[in-house]
């Protein structure tokens, strides 16, 4: 290690400890951890109002504007439900299909989306990095909340889907409060264990769009997610039911669908658990692994 | 005045003065940073596969020795100029004084947090000059309250608004020169410990030059150290006393303005 360099023969100090005597730090070192979850905590201010700008600058240069936050979802809905509703007529094993279907989608694009942008988080930021020095995990945070403003937004929709399907109101629909925010906290480490890897392996992003879609299959979103049960051998049905995604999207469909009581292929106490320590080690993880790189952000 | 006198003192001497306080200390440094040229000729699809199948080295990435063993220290109050031909390693240099770059070999000691001012420190293009002041200063770590104290100062002090209201238009609206005069605005609202700077007044004009070296004279005073790369001699001449000349990535000659300034220009 440079600062720790030996000491000079002759009575002049060396520059190793003429900067340890003025106080001086090795310039770009990585703060410990706990430093550093003070810094991002320090900047979120700047995270806030970075996702706000995000917000408002990715439909500057559309005539409907924000309005697209809601237009967007319904289209995707409308597209989903026409292909495996109407066309492949899909509906027979579920008795809301419509309502099952765009629970599933909403909540699977804000993982998608999430982090398909977090994997060009630091190479699409290079000039910020470059010029101004902040705790880079802002980023992926950031990343994080302009996708959950969206997703705020589809959740608006979905409530009118689900009750204009003819599902009632209940009281468990305020566990959607707690699904989204175990699932945003496993977005953003995620998220960050995608920018670490996306700076240093800059073909990632062609390659996410394949990931992803395989991952939206495997996820129980266009289809029952009993139908693994029914065709897969048992390992790899409950290999598929501990997929993060799809215990997100189930929880999702538990407190919004009372249509889909039945249909659940874990109980929910299980579905919570299996979202807490996802969450819990994705997010923690993905931390942990994002501020080791953090030195090296720069470099491009 | 106290900093006038504590400068006067030959720059180019080694650290025998006790009474000066260092801001940077940079020890041996060598720089190489790997680029990544892209397509070129021989990186065909083909030849791709034919490197993954034998697991040989991808050719289109080359590394570059950019400093080569370069030493100094600045002290407090110092304003420094860097010179040198294109692809000399200034800029790379400045990079890692930011802590932006680690260095492959050697050490950088800085006083705190030095902060790099570049002309393509591009903030967010889409958004209004207003908001990317509020984001450029929540960015350096200003609380809201103190930020929107600051941003009509800012905002007049980078001259945008004096051909009509153009700090409410995006900044891909702006011409280059707004552009690197409201960058330099925002970064100059701190009170930076090191400040770095880097082609960001070559920009500008000449009314805004006169302002922006007025600033920078004023950051020294605030007991800070600037450094300044430009190809300008004439505002190393007007705002740096010592000037450090690096070419090649070696550092050739390091003393007060004049006398480098003369070498260089005789080369």
């Amino acid at each position: 290690m440079a600062d720790t360099a030996v000491a000079d023969l002759d009575s002049r100090p060396s520059p190793a400890e003429l900067a340890q005597r003025h106080g001086l730090r090795v310039a770009g070192a990585r703060p410990s951890l706990r430093e550093y979850t003070r810094q991002v905590w320090a900047y979120r201010h700047f995270i806030t109002a970075y996702s706000r700008a995000k917000v408002a600058s990715s439909f500057s240069n559309t005539q409907l504007g924000q309005l697209w936050q809601l237009l967007t979802p319904l289209t995707n809905a409308a597209v989903y439900y026409l292909i495996f509703g109407v066309i492949l007529s899909q509906d027979r094993n579920v008795d809301n299909f419509i309502a099952y279907l765009c629970t599933g989608v909403f909540v699977f694009m804000f993982t998608q989306s999430t982090v398909a942008n977090g994997t060009s988080a630091i190479t699409n930021n290079l000039g910020l990095i470059r010029a101004l020095h902040f705790p880079r995990a802002a980023l992926p945070v950031t990343v994080t909340l302009v996708q959950f403003q969206q997703l705020l937004m589809s959740m608006v929709v979905l409530a009118v889907i689900v009750l204009a399907t003819g599902e009632p109101l209940t009281l468990r629909w305020l566990l959607i409060a707690p699904t989204l925010l175990l699932q945003t906290i496993f977005n953003i480490g995620l998220t960050m264990v995608m920018a670490r890897i996306g700076s240093k392996i800059t073909d990632l992003k062609q390659v996410m769009p394949f990931v992803l879609r395989t991952w939206l299959y495997a996820s129980g979103v266009l289809y029952p997610v009993v139908l693994f049960r029914d065709h897969l051998p048992q390992w790899a049905a409950t290999l598929l039911e501990a997929n993060p995604a799809l215990i997100y999207i189930e929880l999702a469909r538990y407190s919004l669908l009372e249509s889909n009581q039945d249909n659940l292929v874990n109980p929910p106490t299980q579905l919570w658990l299996m979202a807490l320590a996802w969450a819990a080690a994705m997010g923690i993880g993905g931390f942990v692994y994002f501020w080791r790189g953090e030195k090296e952000y720069g470099r491009g | 005045m106290d900093v006038a006198e504590q400068t006067q003192s030959k720059a180019n001497t080694t650290p025998a003065a006790a009474n000066r306080v260092p801001t940077i200390i940079v020890d041996d440094v060598h720089v190489i940073y790997r680029i990544h040229k892209g397509a070129a000729a021989n990186n065909g699809a083909t030849a791709a596969l034919k490197r993954i199948v034998s697991r040989t080295k991808t050719p289109n990435i080359r590394e570059v020795h950019a400093v080569k063993g370069v030493s100094f220290t600045a002290y407090q109050g110092e304003a420094i100029g860097l010179i040198g031909s294109n692809g000399s390693g200034k800029s790379t240099l400045l990079r890692t004084i930011a802590g932006l770059l680690p260095p492959a070999q050697g050490a950088v000691y800085t006083h705190g947090q030095p902060s790099l001012l570049g002309v393509n420190a591009a903030l967010l293009n889409d958004l209004s000059g207003e908001r990317n002041v509020v984001l450029g200063c929540l960015a350096m770590g200003m609380s809201p309250e103190k930020v929107k104290r600051v941003a009509p100062d800012i905002i007049e002090f980078s001259g945008i608004n004096e051909r009509g209201d153009f700090a409410s238009l995006p900044m891909r609206t702006y011409s280059s020169g707004m552009g690197a005069r409201l960058r330099f605005a925002i970064a100059a609202t701190k009170d930076h410990d090191v400040l770095l700077i880097d082609e960001a007044l070559a920009t500008g004009d000449r009314k805004f030059r006169a302002r922006s070296e007025q600033r920078v004279r004023e950051l020294r005073a605030n007991a800070g150290t600037v450094f300044l790369v430009s190809h300008a001699l004439g505002s190393i001449r007007d705002t740096c006393e010592r000037t450090i000349w690096l070419e090649g990535g070696v550092l050739k000659m390091d003393g007060p303005t004049d006398e480098v300034c003369n070498a260089y220009e005789g080369r």
